[in-house]
């Protein structure tokens, strides 16, 4: 069957039963299971509106279970067999394979690399381009070209920033940028950046950055519109100066805000896959967690130290899985 | 107003100066893509896209001369023409790969064994030695030439409809396409529902389960991959479109949930419980009030869930793209391309500027949306 024709199939029949669940379901559950008449009408009513919200929850509760909760589960069990003995439980053994192995250090190291460097420039530049943008006239404009590259992919990125970091043979014209202005200056040979250990994945993260600051300044923008005016304004009063004001009345005003995009991005970071996938593909030390563990998976077959990898990356994102948790309950007293 | 907020109009040019630096440096890349992608492999190749406009001056490859050798007096002469291309003008010229530009147009140079050659603007040459060359190697020619800019619309003929396979990408568009639809539509619905159920309707254990939305929105996908594969395989759909549908379904859900729960409770509680006292059931609400009403919500998830089921690499990779490549996606299709084309920027450019077209539309169009389910979505 076309494919096209499979995707409009799959659209009306998969738009049609959800509707038609949840039309048959809440039917069958006021006429038939407990009808709203008869002797019973006003128990029947409150027994149809105890289940009620799980036929609501059910196809979503499903589709969660399976496909989020589930895995995690699977994915400790998995990390504790080995594949090639028919899944026979190895205890640590995978993770003892993947310490003793120098490409997990190298990847652990990029990350907490990455882990610093790009939340701390996407939310510093965020910052500065909300802030900037906050009064002017064109702000609007400014912010939404800022903004563009979240729509554009990982691998459009990769594709972009490539452009800029090509390297030509010496005494011949650049087309990087980055080697044209490095040639101009420096009178040196052009530099092949993505081979050089350590800027390479400094290179990768501008990529990232270039993405994520557009996220961090809206978010950034709508809480520095949301500072009371009169705190502003008493700064002014006495004769505080424009940095003053921003330093010590509204950075402080907009804390909450920027730990929520901070670790918003720290996610994201901790993810990161397609860009190096697509520029470097982890050579010349680039190597991250997330590719790391598509290698073993998908190219090394190797299932258990896979799976003890992807452990790895939910342990790093297990704290912030707390606080958000922890953050939504407060939220909702 | 500027007085109260207290800028000074020093301050002010300067603020405005960074902006245009910062916008500018922020829109450099793309630009740089999007021009790559109208120029010639030639140009492209001997200048950066910044210097697309001016006259371009490149380095031909050597010319070895050729043509019919005749007497002209004393001499033996060969004349010829060394380009097809009549705009091309000759800015210097030499006769060794050492010193490729040592002569202007025009210029006599004077080889071994008192033979000459000389070159003009258009690239005219002529040949003279004091005995026939007649099985003689003869030199070679290195030119720099300048042409006019040159721009074109055939990348874009080769990446959309021509027949080369690694190159074309409209069946990589249409697979695109193909996930990105129901994947977008499908969880809409789902979580909707589930949505209104955590957000108007009492049962105990609702507050657990928004925690557990939360957890679930940043469990990374990573953990997915080998359970669900497994899974798909176990039930036999294997790789393909439903299983690709149902994974990115699963993954959008918490998101989804999450937006339109936040959304839902800020709507006015009047209207449900008058809506509820006139005797309309917990479905006729939903359906008849709750749904228009959330749209704008609506609307930013499925902004969301486009743009990251269009952009994305992995799940296609896992889930989808099998050995014979037919469903390949477009993400995938560059990746390929860098690595067999990574020095065709002619073709890159193009097929990564097709692939985040749509998406940037999607984004000009829809960014108010967007904005606000940002603002919503993030974790408070």
């Amino acid at each position: 069957m076309h494919p096209a024709l499979l995707g409009l199939i799959t659209i009306i029949v998969g738009v049609g039963a959800c509707i038609g669940y949840f039309w048959a379901s809440n039917q069958i559950l006021d006429k038939f299971i407990f009808p709203a008449k008869g002797p019973n009408a006003g128990r029947n009513i409150n027994r149809a509106n105890m289940i009620r919200p799980w036929l609501f929850l059910f196809p979503a509760l499903t589709a969660l279970g399976l496909y989020l909760a589930y895995p995690v589960v699977e994915t400790v069990r998995l990390s504790l067999t080995d594949r090639d003995q028919g899944g026979a439980f190895v205890g640590l053994a995978n993770y003892q394979q993947m310490m003793g192995e120098p490409k997990f250090w190298e990847a652990l190291r990029n990350n907490m690399l990455w882990l610093i460097i790009v939340p701390a420039f996407s939310t510093g530049f965020g910052l500065l381009a909300a802030q900037l943008t906050d009064r002017l006239k064109w702000g609007n404009i400014a912010k939404s070209l800022i903004f563009m590259p979240m729509a554009i992919s990982f691998v459009g990125a990769a594709v972009i920033w490539k452009l800029v970091y090509d390297a030509r043979p010496p005494g011949t014209e650049q087309i990087g940028v980055l080697n044209a202005i490095y040639v101009y200056f420096s009178g040196n040979d052009p530099q092949q950046w993505l081979t050089i250990p350590f800027w390479n994945s400094i290179l990768l993260m501008i990529v990232l950055i270039w993405i994520q600051t557009g996220f961090a300044m809206v978010i950034l923008s709508a809480a520095l519109r949301g500072i009371p005016e009169e705190t502003v304004e008493a700064a002014i009063v006495d004769g505080a100066n424009p940095f003053q004001i921003f330093f010590k009345i509204k950075v402080p005003q907009i804390m909450g805000t920027i730990v929520v995009v901070w670790t918003t991005i720290t996610i994201v970071v901790l993810k990161v896959f397609d860009i190096v996938f697509a520029m470097t593909n982890g050579q010349w030390e680039t190597q991250v967690l997330a590719n790391y563990m598509y290698d073993k998976l998908f190219r090394a077959n190797d299932w258990g130290v896979g799976s003890a990898s992807a452990m790895v990356i939910m342990l790093l994102v297990l704290p912030i899985l707390v606080w958000n948790v922890h953050n939504a309950r407060k939220e909702m007293r | 107003m500027d007085n109260i907020a207290g800028t000074k109009s020093s301050l002010n040019w300067a603020v405005q100066i960074s902006t245009l630096a910062l916008v500018l440096l922020w829109l450099f890349p793309t630009v740089g893509l999007f021009v790559s992608s109208f120029r010639t492999a030639d140009q492209i190749s001997s200048s950066g896209w910044w210097s697309a406009l001016g006259t371009q001056t490149s380095q031909n490859p050597a010319i070895r001369i050729e043509g019919e050798e005749f007497v002209d007096g004393d001499l033996f002469v060969i004349e010829g023409q060394l380009f097809t291309n009549a705009d091309i003008e000759v800015s210097a010229w030499g006769t060794s790969s050492r010193a490729p530009q040592a002569f202007v147009p025009g210029d006599v140079a004077e080889l071994s064994r008192d033979r000459t050659i000389t070159v003009d603007v258009g690239g005219a040459y002529r040949f003279t030695a004091t005995e026939s060359q007649e099985g003689q190697r003869l030199p070679r020619v290195f030119t720099t030439a300048t042409a006019p800019p040159e721009f074109t619309l055939d990348n874009y003929r080769t990446v959309l409809v021509s027949g080369n396979a690694t190159d074309n990408l409209a069946k990589a568009f249409f697979n695109t396409l193909t996930v990105t639809i129901p994947a977008t539509i499908i969880p809409i619905l789902i979580a909707a529902f589930a949505a209104y159920a955590l957000a108007w309707m009492d049962f105990p254990g609702r507050a657990l389960l928004v925690a557990v939305v939360v957890a679930l929105l940043v469990v990374p996908l990573q953990l997915a991959l080998i359970p669900l594969l497994k899974f798909h395989n176990e039930i036999g759909i294997g790789k393909g479109y439903i299983g690709v549908w149902m994974a990115h379904t699963g993954f959008g859900l918490p998101l989804a949930i999450y937006l339109l729960r936040n959304y839902m409770v800020g709507l006015p509680r009047d209207i449900i419980e008058n809506a509820r006292v006139d005797g309309a059931t917990d479905f006729q609400i939903f359906v008849k009030i709750i749904l228009p009403l959330s749209f704008p919500a609506l609307a930013s998830f499925a902004i969301f869930q486009f743009l990251w089921t269009w952009n994305d690499l992995l799940v296609a990779l896992v889930f989808l793209i099998d050995a014979t490549g037919e469903t390949t996606v477009m993400t995938k299709q560059i990746v390929e391309l860098l690595g067999t084309r990574g020095g065709n920027w002619e073709i890159l450019a193009t097929s990564a500027f097709v692939s985040i077209a749509v998406p940037l539309v999607v984004f000009f169009a829809m960014q108010k949306y967007l904005v606000r389910g940002l603002l919503a979505g993030s974790v408070k």
